[in-house]
């Protein structure tokens, strides 16, 4: 539309120079706007709109929404029965003889373009950002320029005018000036954003942009951003590895005391985790009935709840079945499964076959946003402070306390433990009780970030068992590097391989690194290494 | 073998070759004594578990390894032939293509390489025991050369397992991602439908059962079969008196992959399907549970587990399908707790035999 830019420009110079006195919509400018040729009509739109006419914004939107009528030199907006006279907004009584005012798709787009720009001039900031970003999100041509101009002039927060000034840039970009475009490849250059890189990249194709000059600051500026933005994706890429690590190593610190420690195979501790995620479920649910002012901290209350509901069912799992199984791993892996069984069809008798909803509270959604192509979850940190304080808490327990005492003399020597008067017994559920517990609080962890299902421990269960063999059978030490090491590894093949190869590969390594060093990462030493 | 055990084999024979045929294509429909094509189904379906069974029972009961990848030995079996019986289906698929449909749904133009020779019963036949044999062979290999055992080798028998259903659930992989395959329509250009082939495949099964069953008794009566029990006892002592426990392990690690991937191959043509989730770990702990409910280390009990719980598992989904996963469970616990022997040995105990089976 070259016409109605001319004609835009004109009116915003004539702003500019002070000549654009702001008066209020007159009839002959209603009219102007909605009868006659699409030309014309945009035309008239646009000056109005750079003229800083008062009361604009509802005639368009009217206009948008085809509540128009016109009858005559005067311009109706007809709503729910109601006429107001377009221009002084008085009642009025629409003649006979009123005609639908009807925009044309163009027409939709000039008065789409024209809205936007009066939102970007509104004296609301919470408005003009709004307006910002939904701009920002489309593609922009040099039609909007002048309204940028005036924008950007406007503009008092600091921000919003460094992204208007972006967009201004983008604009400039394709400018036949070469001053102006060298000025907006440098503006652009210190952006970080992708889009401004595809940006780059379309004026770098070889009929976009003849000048060498220029070419060569393209050229620059879209490397630096691609340097910028390389090291937002790795640092991506590191996070959301630390994120699956935190959460392959809480399920399976478990698995740790219990395998590592008591020398159980638990297969039923994927159902444990699945028992601390509903524990969670459950507690959300009591919380939204019965405390909802509190709702957003239901979940400080769902830790200690998660923790004891699975600790419970270790408890009672280790005094009926695995008590009588001790020494015998390969009838305790069958054993547990059956128990995982019964778990899992009790869970769906009680709460159904679907996935059962778990809302995360108002705290830990949303996230950081550290570059502009990388935002850190609240949930996912949350996970990974929290699998830290679960580590520091374990390993606390276990060197520190008379429990950790007990559990390690039990382990090491337990008959020479129950001479000096330990209740190994005792010491047994208590421990397994802890391993099922800290399952519960992995449960609790996961109900965060993904699905609640029957299914859930089903998942983690294979995984699990290869971070503990992997680290170390016994080695607390072993079991955290192995879960980092693999949830790294893990999201470095995804990015290259996908998802499930990924997942393939790593198996696969884990496979073939068990034959290097069938005692995982760090070997025990001594005569409890062959046990 | 004993003339009891002779006499047992000879009355499976009848039954398989003699009374099952007749009392399904002979006896009309209305009588009482009628075999319904749903029971053929169900025990020719049981009779390949058993041979995965006994299959188990070589290796876990006389070996002392458990195996949880055997589901894996089973499916690449049935793979095998279900490739075979993709490509009789010609061009009577849903798209009327010489490609199988879920190719033809990829808009993939030929076949990939590992289709090579799919087309041919003798290459997938030999396929249906290379592919399990040769996986078997590698991953033995390093596994019991490295020592792996008890809990690792479990542990990671699992993992592959794992790994390989995740591989099988991709389109690109070109196995019917999902889907598996389905839908086979002839065998040898014989309708695979008809009753007459039914009963074929059927008994094709249990002479098989049978024939395994013959040749797992005598390997166990054998030399080697009582060096596999003896490393199952006491694996140091046999290195100590100058065997290698590797040879022996990993010949029945081979033997026992090669018979569950026959196994697989009998049981997709008369189930009709193939899929990944015969691949996921919960199946290979089942084949586990079959061996441990009839009886460890004895050849008969894990014929007499798969029966049992396949048969309680076909019941118990159709009259009440929620209870099923508290039975199994119940099962496992219970067999694991109070019955270390199995079913055989508690017919044992009431029976008196102390000797008996045991080889």
């Amino acid at each position: 539309m070259p016409l109605s830019t001319r004609l835009f420009a004109l009116a915003l110079l004539a702003l500019l120079l002070g000549f654009g006195p702001a008066h209020a919509l007159t009839p002959q400018q209603a009219k102007a706007i909605a009868e006659g040729d699409s030309d014309e009509r945009i035309a008239a739109l646009n000056k109005a709109v750079a003229d800083g006419t008062a009361d604009l914004a509802p005639f368009v939107q009217a206009l948008l929404d085809d509540a128009v009528k016109i009858a005559g030199d005067k311009v109706f907006v007809v709503r729910d029965d109601k006429a107001v006279d377009a221009a002084t907004g008085a009642a009025a009584t629409v003649p006979e003889n009123a005609e639908d005012v009807v925009s044309n798709n163009r027409m939709k787009g000039a008065l789409q373009a024209a809205q936007a720009a009066l939102q970007l001039v509104s004296p609301d900031v919470e408005t003009r950002r709004t307006a910002i970003t939904e701009m920002a999100k489309q593609t922009i041509d040099e039609s909007q320029l002048v309204l940028l101009e005036k924008a950007v002039a406007a503009e008092t927060d600091a921000g919003l005018k460094h992204s208007l000034e972006r967009m201004r840039a983008a604009i400039l970009v394709s400018s036949s000036d070469k001053a102006k475009r060298l000025a907006a490849v440098k503006s652009l250059a210190e952006s970080s954003e992708p889009t401004v890189a595809s940006l780059l990249q379309e004026r770098l194709a070889p009929d976009a942009e003849t000048d060498p000059e220029v070419r060569a600051a393209l050229t620059q500026a879209l490397d630096g951003i691609r340097g910028k933005l390389a090291w937002g994706e790795r640092a991506g890429v590191v996070f959301t590895g630390i994120s699956l690590g935190s959460i392959l190593l809480l399920a399976a610190l478990g698995l740790a005391i219990t395998y590592g420690l008591m020398g159980v195979i638990n297969m039923a501790h994927g159902e444990l985790i699945m028992i601390g995620a509903y524990a969670a479920y459950v507690t959300q649910n009591l919380f939204r009935n019965y405390l909802p002012g509190l709702f957003d901290y239901y979940i400080l209350a769902a830790i200690p709840i998660s923790f004891f509901a699975s600790a419970l069912v270790g408890a009672a799992m280790e005094r009926s079945v695995i008590r009588w199984l001790y020494g015998r791993p390969l009838e305790t892996l069958l054993a547990t499964w059956g128990i995982s069984l019964v778990l899992m069809q009790s869970v769906r008798t009680l709460f159904g076959a679907q996935n059962v909803p778990v809302e995360n509270p108002a705290w830990l959604s949303g996230g950081v946003s550290v570059l502009s192509n990388l935002t850190l979850p609240f949930n996912r940190i949350a996970i990974i402070v929290f699998a830290m304080l679960v580590l520091g808490g374990l390993a606390y327990l276990v060197a520190r306390t008379r429990l950790g005492l007990f559990v390690r003399g039990v382990t090491q020597n337990r008959r020479m433990a129950s001479c000096v008067g330990v209740n190994t017994a005792k010491v047994d559920t208590y421990a397994f009780a802890l391993g099922s517990g800290i399952a519960g609080l992995a449960g609790c962890a996961l109900s965060q970030v993904g699905n609640v299902g029957p299914d859930l421990g089903q998942s983690y269960i294979v995984d699990s068992f290869l971070v503990v063999v992997l680290g170390g059978v016994g080695q607390l030490a072993g079991t955290v590097y192995a879960a980092l090491g693999l949830g790294v590894i893990n999201k470095l093949l995804e990015g290259w391989a996908g998802a499930v190869l990924a997942k393939i590969m790593v198996l696969v390594f884990i496979v073939v690194f068990i034959q290097k060093r069938p005692q995982g990462i760090f070997a025990m030493k001594g005569r409890s290494a062959e046990a | 073998m004993s003339l009891k055990s002779w006499f047992g084999v000879l009355a499976s024979l009848l039954a398989v070759l003699v009374v099952a045929p007749v009392l399904n294509l002979m006896v009309p429909p209305d009588s009482v004594f009628h075999m319904s094509d749903f029971a053929v189904l169900l025990i020719g379906k049981i009779m390949c578990y058993a041979i995965c069974a006994l299959a188990m029972d070589l290796i876990w009961g006389y070996t002392g390894i458990l195996s949880l990848g055997h589901g894996l030995f089973f499916a690449l079996g049935g793979y095998a032939m279900g490739m075979y019986l993709m490509r009789q289906i010609g061009r009577d698929g849903q798209y009327q293509s010489d490609m199988p449909d879920f190719m033809v749904f990829l808009n993939w133009k030929e076949f990939p390489w590992h289709w090579a020779g799919s087309d041919s019963f003798l290459f997938q036949a030999a396929m249906v025991v290379l592919v399990p044999g040769l996986l078997a062979f590698i991953f033995g290999y390093f596994a019991f050369r490295s020592r792996i055992k008890g809990v690792y080798f479990s542990i990671i028998t699992q993992a592959m397992t794992f790994a390989a259903m995740l591989l099988f659930f991709r389109n690109e992989t070109g196995f019917g991602g999902n889907n598996g395959f389905t839908d086979f329509k002839r065998i040898l250009g014989i309708t695979i439908t008809t009753p007459q082939m039914k009963m074929f495949l059927f008994v094709l099964t249990g002479l098989t059962l049978i024939g395994f069953f013959v040749f797992a008794r005598w390997l166990i009566a054998s030399k080697f079969g009582r060096v596999l029990q003896a490393i199952r006892d006491a694996e140091g002592r046999v290195m100590f008196t100058g065997y290698d426990p590797l040879r022996y392990k990993l010949t029945i690690w081979v033997i026992s992959a090669v018979m569950c991937g026959i196994a697989g191959a009998l049981y997709v043509p008369q189930v009709g399907i193939i899929n990944p989730s015969e691949m996921s770990p919960a199946a290979s702990i089942e084949m586990a549970i079959w061996a441990a409910v009839g009886g460890r280390a004895t050849l008969i009990g894990p014929i007499v587990g798969a029966f049992f719980v396949n048969g309680a598992k076909s019941w118990f989904t159709q009259a009440f399908p929620e209870f099923w996963l508290y039975f199994l469970g119940a099962l496992f616990i219970a067999v694991t707790l109070f019955l270390p022997q199995g079913i055989i040995g508690l017919v044992r105990k009431f029976t008196g035999h102390k000797d008996g089976e045991k080889a």
